[in-house]
């Protein structure tokens, strides 16, 4: 079957620095795929890239969302048009909406699937009326199951770390993605929030029909939730493979490690 | 309280002002008879006053930090304002007693007063225009006045070249503000914060210029005269009613304003407004069309000013390129940032301290600048969001059975 996402030769250079090296990167449905590396290695420009906040130097970005599968090119999309095209994503640093409330922060998410417009909002006609009533059922809907319903009134501000990164995912999944990008989802998470996590993804993936991309260094987590693995580092693509090949891949090991363990 | 360091803290702060306001309010020079006064009564007078002052300070400042414990504390830290508003049983009774109030107004108070209203009320409209750009949508214009300028002169000149009625120049002007609200959105949709300030500004000052000095356009400094006041046709108005009709008309248009204002809000674009000032970069990336969202922001800010300038120009039937200056916008954001930024009875009380209260106390305007910059400072130390702050109204959910959002304060 071919892949809900295929990257080829994908390069970024920003001014002198080559953050991106011809990376080869695809994702077939129903996967979780992470993606690691060193920090600075570029995995969250990869993920601005394909998400149309950086355009790239070189390279093709194509998506096939399900059940249709007709090809789309990324390339100079901006980043709203590929959201509504069905890539949705997180931030390595939380982006939330701080002094929205945690209901609002998933409408927002909702909002390039709705229709009304200034005349609607001031007319507040029947089908706004209709589309609003719905949008909160539908966030509402979200927010259960992400399990997050018990802070459905709170300002995002006031969340614990864990669950403001829960709702991001959960403001993600609210634009109907195929495709979720997850940017270091568990960093500064505690062992138990982490476990919660991983569950969570993979119900996502089996519950929604939604595949996945994660960047993450948690290796425990990448390890036990990922059926394919592509380690970059220097921008370069340096293994790809399942989590057992990558364990033994010595590229990767050294990578990690440094040059001692040649040694 | 009282304490010994108490005293010294203040008898050190009365020092350091006694001896920086000495040259001034000391030392006098008599250049005709060539001798130096020295008025020592006055050292005492401000020794005493800034003695005085500095308790008052500290105790505003002790009581403003228990006030933010509490806040952490989970304590209720809503305005008056807010529990007012919360509290229905008072909110519809003083809701009623304010709306009669206006409209008995004109029928009690004089002419001068019935004028001053209109002005504040205008005020009213310009400042709910900009609350849509800088308080919902976060972006800071300070070229405001342009828009309230292209209304005013819309009405002007299409009436000297084509005698246009009021009443058509009204949705013209507002729709040629929107039009220049996204005129100038376009250049300024990549900038932010203080750079987009001082664009705006910039704006602001051209569009002035180009008023002033294009004299075949818009007849230079001089200006316009005898521009017809709002009328019914076919009915004869004493001045004294022409200015209550007015009255009349601008109370309407500031309610309809209030009611748009209020659903643009409360509504998908209103939302996207207020995602798109928390984060800019995670909005786009929500799906939300930041080109457009920002010139909806600009276009729609820019109604309000265009329709008061068309009333601005009917009610003075006068206007020259002198009252679109750069301190209109800085007046108008007052407004907005001491009311209560993304407030609509934030811009309405803002309104009515900035443009009601230096009417009335005419008799001090000399120090009126000082006021408010006094004003301002305090209000970034004590209420930076305003006097009424907080007062967004949130989605509350209440209940999947319904799925209804109900709209609360929060
Ligand atoms: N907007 C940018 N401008 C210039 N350099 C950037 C930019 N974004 C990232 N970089 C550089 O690209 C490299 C990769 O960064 P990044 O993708 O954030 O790494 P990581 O793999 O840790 O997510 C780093 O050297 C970083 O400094
Ligand atoms: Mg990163």
């Amino acid at each position: 079957m071919e892949p809900i996402l295929e990257v080829n030769n994908l390069t970024m250079d920003f001014g002198g620095l080559r953050a991106l090296d011809r990376i080869d990167i695809d994702v077939k449905e129903g996967e979780i795929v992470a993606l690691i590396g060193p920090n600075g290695a570029g995995k969250t420009t990869f993920f601005n890239c394909i998400t149309g906040i950086h355009p790239p130097t070189k390279g093709e970005m194509v998506i096939r969302r399900p059940p249709k599968r007709n090809p789309q090119r990324l390339n100079g999309l901006k980043p709203n048009h590929v959201t509504e095209r069905g890539l949705a994503r997180t931030f390595q640093n939380i982006r939330l909406f701080p002094s929205m409330t945690v209901l609002e922060n998933v409408m927002i998410g909702r909002h390039c699937r709705l229709r009304a417009g200034i005349a609607g909002a001031i007319f507040r006609n029947r089908a706004t009326r209709q589309e609003e009533k719905q949008l909160v059922r539908d966030s509402y809907g979200v927010l259960e199951k992400i399990g997050l319903t018990r802070y459905v009134n709170e300002l995002a501000m006031n969340l614990p770390y864990g669950e403001q990164r829960r709702l991001e995912i959960a403001r993600a999944m609210a634009t109907d993605p195929f495709l979720l990008l997850l940017d270091e989802p568990a960093a500064g998470m505690n062992p138990r929030e982490t476990e919660s996590l991983d569950e969570l993804i993979v119900k996502i993936r089996d519950e929604e029909q939604i595949s996945i991309l994660l960047i993450e260094h948690d290796m425990k987590l990448v390890m036990s939730l990922s059926d394919r693995i592509f380690v970059v580092d220097y921008g370069k693509k340096i293994a790809e493979g399942t989590p057992e090949e990558i364990r033994n891949n010595p590229a990767v090991i050294k990578a990690y490690l440094g040059e001692e363990v040649d040694a | 309280m009282l304490t010994f360091t108490e005293i010294k803290r203040s008898f050190l702060v009365s020092v350091w002002f006694m001896f920086l306001t000495f040259p001034i309010m000391v030392i006098r020079v008599n250049t005709i008879e060539n001798v130096v006064i020295w008025r020592w009564k006055n050292m005492l007078f401000v020794g005493a006053g800034s003695f005085v002052l500095s308790f008052v300070w500290r105790f505003l400042m002790r009581r403003k930090e228990v006030g933010s414990k509490d806040a952490e504390a989970g304590g209720t830290s809503k305005s008056i304002f807010q529990r007012f508003m919360e509290e229905k049983r008072l909110y519809y009774p003083a809701l009623g007693a304010i709306s009669v109030i206006v409209v008995l107004f004109p029928l009690v108070f004089s002419m001068y007063q019935v004028n001053i209203m209109i002005s504040g009320l205008t005020y009213v409209m310009l400042g709910l225009g900009l609350n849509i750009v800088i308080g919902l949508a976060g972006l800071l214009d300070l070229g405001y006045v342009a828009f309230y300028a292209v209304g005013a002169y819309a009405y002007a000149l299409l009436n000297y070249h084509f005698g246009v009625s009021f009443w058509i120049a009204l949705p013209i002007g507002a729709g040629l503000a929107a039009l220049f609200g996204i005129i100038l959105g376009f250049p300024v949709l990549r900038l932010r914060g203080d750079y987009l300030a001082i664009v705006t500004l910039g704006f602001g000052e051209i569009i002035r210029l180009i008023l002033e000095n294009w004299n075949e356009f818009s007849f230079g400094p001089s200006g316009i005269a005898n521009i017809p006041r709002p009328a019914i046709p076919g009915i004869e108005f004493t001045l004294h009613q022409n200015t209550i009709f007015i009255y009349y008309l601008v109370v309407l248009l500031v309610v309809f304003t209030i009611f748009v204002v209020n659903r643009l809000q409360d509504s998908r674009i209103g939302r996207a407004w207020i995602a798109l000032r928390e984060d800019e970069v995670a909005c786009q990336a929500m799906g939300i069309d930041k080109t457009k969202t920002k010139l909806t922001a600009f276009a729609l800010g820019a109604t309000w000013a265009g329709m008061a300038g068309v009333v601005f120009a009917g009610k003075t039937t006068f206007i020259n390129p002198a009252s679109f200056t750069i301190w209109e916008s800085v007046m108008i954001l007052c407004i907005v940032v001491l009311g209560g930024m993304g407030s609509i009875l934030g811009v309405v009380v803002g309104a009515g301290f900035l443009i009601l209260i230096p009417e009335y106390f005419r008799a001090f305007s000399e120090y009126r600048m000082l006021a408010f910059g006094a004003a301002l400072i305090l209000m970034m130390v004590f209420r930076p969001g305003g006097i009424v702050s907080g007062m967004r109204k949130t989605y509350q959910f209440e209940g999947i059975e319904n799925g209804e959002a109900s709209d609360k304060k929060a």
